[in-house]
């Protein structure tokens, strides 16, 4: 018995280090005096005390978990004495750091360690209130146990409401940007619920309260009501998607007039990454072809629009960015198959290498003195015409724009239509590809070359169609990308990008189309909307990485549940014993 | 007997080490034939060479006439061969329905243009190809399993999952590389039976590798004894029991005076103790 308690210390004490280190880690690197600056809940809690207060909550949680095991019942008092020791270390932890740092200046090795972050942690009272820490970590520690605790029907509710409720106070200045530009009741809505960075107080407790009970209820009642939908008629059904699809695509077409151009902007780039991040899920998620210079294919498009429809003096030729579209999809299809000829029977890593060595003479060439008379050079590609739907004016001379007697689309609001239906559209197209016998081999490659060569297909045609179709989806980006910005940079064609596609894929779910959506919007919309905390978008990259790696290693939105979805003739039982048993073989 | 496959002094090295010393071997149609060798004789790489995997150095293989040993393993596969895996080698994350229609790959023939547009002679050929999925899928015994991922079907099943793949490719000639390794004497039997079977019913001609003698002795027409790369012995089953080169390459010199007719207990006894 004496055993089993030393050890259920030990490993709160354990935890609670760790998550103090972390806590400290992120006081160090400035997060935490960045993140003041932004409220969760108006005057009450900043995202600073957040994050701190998230390390002793996890805390709390991981102890607990390693406290009880899964083959005897739950032992309440038992965890939560290892969850609030847990909680108190954490504190403890942060309590040291702070008194340390009232002894030595850390500030000569860690810059962010400055006085105005020691104000922010001891509430401007010097030590006097580092015993705080002990009892707030205790509170978080015994918060984050309870919640391991209660049961799966309170939990879910509960940690989803958190989770929404904290994402709604990241967004809520834009929220409340939107809602105030409306009519006056919305107006007032919105500035009841949303604070100027975070949510107020009523709001918070609206949303908490609103998730909750819609969680329950749901999850209380979602069969029957899926039951209920599944008894009404087949026409009534067809009236009933129709409506709700009616609904969603009126929301698509006004959202950009209703948020105005930040938002719109953030969307289209959402869309050009999901754009580049489709075209890599063919070659990498379906055919398994790891590409790491995809940018390539970005600047292609990009650079043949601006060639064909500039009017500086790089233009080639004034046709009308329609005309340009398709055939800079052409071109980089060409180039596709043009990078995809010599690494044929290069796999794994050396592909990954090559691939990367294409990407940056791409861009190297393109902003070389060497070719700048072709393609400017470091000074790039200017004036490039935007899309008209209507007649555009006849080209008069350089550095002069054509005028649009039509609907131009000038900015970010009108290229939004253009990028999130050509979105929907690639997106489509690589559904219909995935189920398609191009799709079933791409698998088979990915799965094993040569014994996908052994059943007859043929790897070289296979294969370059994979580099093609993924170097046109990412070649219309480009075509969109440059009549956005109206200028090509070959600085703007950086390894980081392709690095950036990468990562949304594996974060989305490789080879998943749907993924592909999902990870553009958490990896690209989240950080371009949160400009303030674009300072650690590199962090919050590499620990997403890391977490989906060891939590998720099938992304967030993973393809087996759609590939089954392929072949309903066998009976409902086999397809659902195959799936959890996939889904386990993967835990 | 018409002669399907024919190889002539067929040559692969590997550096310096000669891995097919000259090999002459000819099939039959519609027979059943066996390589059989101790380990490292070169059973493998001489599959490889007819299917392409590996490109012979001297020599040449024809298949009904036409030389295949220049051919891509995709072009053989388009001829009519088509083979499995010492250790299976299905589509892993893959359904077992899946992986028999990537078997059909060379025969569905819509362009990704038609896919992508979805048209009406896609969604029949599509129709066609899941229906003859389904039905491979029962002839190997698997109905029902077809939404499985392969790496989730049991070890038998998977065997016979590789089976019906590569029978997806409207195979003349089936290679079968140790399909009884790891099964039990009973699944041996059914395994024996459902080699009858595909020759019997579809005319498949088989050519087998094999280290199970009894597997070997009691389905082939004709056997073919490997040995360091060069073929030592080819005849009946009962020629090649009582051939003394034969039971010396298994056994060494000592045993050939001892009858073969134990001696290939003795060896799978020892080989089941071992592994």
């Amino acid at each position: 018995m004496m055993m089993k308690k030393d050890y259920l210390i030990w490993i709160a004490i354990k935890t609670g280090l760790l998550s103090g280190v972390i806590a400290i880690f992120l006081c160090l690197i400035g997060m935490v005096e960045v993140f003041s600056k932004r409220d969760v809940i108006e005057k009450i809690i900043t995202l600073g005390d957040f994050i701190l207060l998230a390390t002793a909550v996890s805390a709390g949680v991981i102890a607990a978990r390693a406290t009880s095991n899964p083959e005897q019942q739950k032992q309440p008092l038992k965890n939560l004495i290892a969850g609030a020791l847990a909680g108190i270390t954490t504190g403890v932890v942060i309590a040291a750091f702070i008194g340390l740092s009232q002894q030595i200046n850390l500030r000569s090795v860690f810059l962010s360690a400055s006085p105005s972050l020691f104000d922010l942690l001891t509430f401007k009272g010097g030590t006097n209130w580092i015993w705080m820490y002990p009892a707030i970590g205790m509170a978080a520690g015994l918060l984050g146990t309870i919640l391991f605790l209660l049961p799966e029907k309170f939990r879910q509710p509960i940690t989803r409401a958190i989770f929404i409720t904290f994402l709604l106070a990241l967004f809520s200045g834009l929220f409340r940007v939107v809602m105030i530009n409306q009519s006056d009741n919305i107006a007032k809505a919105g500035k009841y619920l949303f604070g100027q960075t975070g949510l107020t107080l009523s709001g918070a407790i609206i949303f908490f309260v609103a998730v909750v009970s819609i969680s329950m209820f749901w999850s209380a009642e979602s069969t029957n009501l899926q039951k209920g939908f599944a008894r009404i008629p087949k026409k009534g059904q067809t009236g009933v998607r129709v409506v709700v699809f009616a609904i969603l695509a009126y929301m698509v077409l006004m959202l950009p007039q209703v948020s105005g151009p930040f938002i719109a902007q953030v969307i289209v780039i959402v869309s050009l990454y999901a754009l580049m991040g489709l075209g890599l899920n063919i070659t990498l998620g379906f055919a398994g072809l790891l590409d790491l210079g995809f940018v390539a294919f970005f600047a292609v498009g990009a650079y043949t629009v601006g060639l064909l429809t500039s009017y500086g003096i790089f233009g080639l030729q004034h046709v009308s960015f329609w005309v340009a579209v398709p055939i800079a999809v052409l071109v980089s299809m060409m180039f596709g198959a043009f990078l995809g000829l010599p690494v044929l029977g290069v796999r794994g890593d050396y592909l990954a290498i090559a691939t990367l060595g294409f990407g940056e003479i791409v861009r190297l060439l393109a902003g070389s003195d060497f070719l700048a008379p072709f393609f400017g050079g470091p000074q790039g590609i200017i004036g490039i015409q935007k899309p008209c739907l209507g007649t555009l004016g006849e080209f008069v001379r350089v550095d002069v724009p054509r005028i649009c007697n039509g609907l131009e689309f000038a900015g970010p609001k009108e290229i939004y239509y253009l990028a999130v239906a050509s979105a929907i559209l690639i997106a489509f197209i690589a559904l219909r590809l995935q189920r398609s016998r191009l799709g079933r081999a791409w698998m088979a490659i990915r799965e094993d070359e040569d014994v996908a060569e052994a059943l007859g297909i043929n790897l070289i045609q296979t294969k370059l169609l994979a580099y093609m179709l993924g170097a046109a989806f990412a070649g219309l980006g480009g075509a969109i990308f440059t009549v956005l910005v109206g200028s090509i940079f070959a600085t703007s064609m950086q390894l980081i990008v392709s690095i950036n596609v990468v990562s949304l894929i594996i974060v989305g779910g490789m080879g998943s189309v749907p993924g592909v959506i999902v990870g553009a919007i958490a990896l690209i919309g989240l950080p371009e909307l949160l400009r303030e905390v674009s300072e650690y978008r590199f962090l919050f990259y590499g620990a997403a990485l890391i977490m989906m790696m060891l939590a998720k290693p099938e992304g967030l939105w993973p393809s087996q549940a759609t590939l089954r979805e392929l072949h309903h003739d066998d009976s409902g039982e086999d397809s659902e014993i195959a799936s959890t048993k996939s889904s386990q073989a993967k835990a | 007997m018409a002669v399907i496959l024919t190889a002539k002094k067929v040559i692969k090295r590997f550096g310096g080490l000669v891995a097919v010393n000259s090999v002459d071997f000819d099939i039959p149609e519609k027979s059943i034939v066996s390589i059989i060798g101790p380990n490292g004789a070169g059973k493998t790489t001489f599959f490889n060479c007819i299917t392409g995997f590996g490109k012979i150095d001297e020599g040449e293989i024809s298949f009904e006439g036409t030389k295949i040993h220049r051919l891509r393993p995709d072009q053989i596969t388009h001829l009519g061969i088509s083979r499995t895996y010492q250790n299976i080698r299905l589509f892993p994350d893959m359904t077992a329905l899946e992986n028999i229609l990537v078997g059909q790959h060379l025969f569905l023939h819509s362009s990704w243009i038609s896919a992508v547009f979805n048209t009406p002679g896609v969604r029949t050929e599509e129709k066609m190809a899941l229906a003859e999925a389904q039905r491979l899928l029962n002839y190997v015994d698997l109905k029902g399993k077809g939404d499985m991922l392969a790496r989730n079907l049991p070890y038998g099943a998977q065997r016979r999952l590789e089976i019906a793949r590569a029978l997806a490719t409207k195979p003349k000639l089936l290679l079968l590389d140790e399909p009884s390794a790891g099964m039990n004497p009973r699944e041996t039997e059914d395994l024996t039976a459902f080699i009858h079977r595909i020759r019997d019913e579809l005319g498949i001609s088989i050519l087998l590798i094999e280290h199970h003698m009894r597997v070997v002795m009691g389905i082939s027409e004709r056997i073919t004894v490997l040995d360091y790369g060069e073929k030592i012995a080819e005849g009946t089953p009962k020629e090649i029991q009582s051939n003394p080169r034969v039971i010396e390459a298994y056994l060494g010199r000592g045993a050939s005076t001892a009858g073969m007719a134990n001696a290939h207990e003795r060896f799978s006894e020892s080989k089941s103790k071992s592994g």
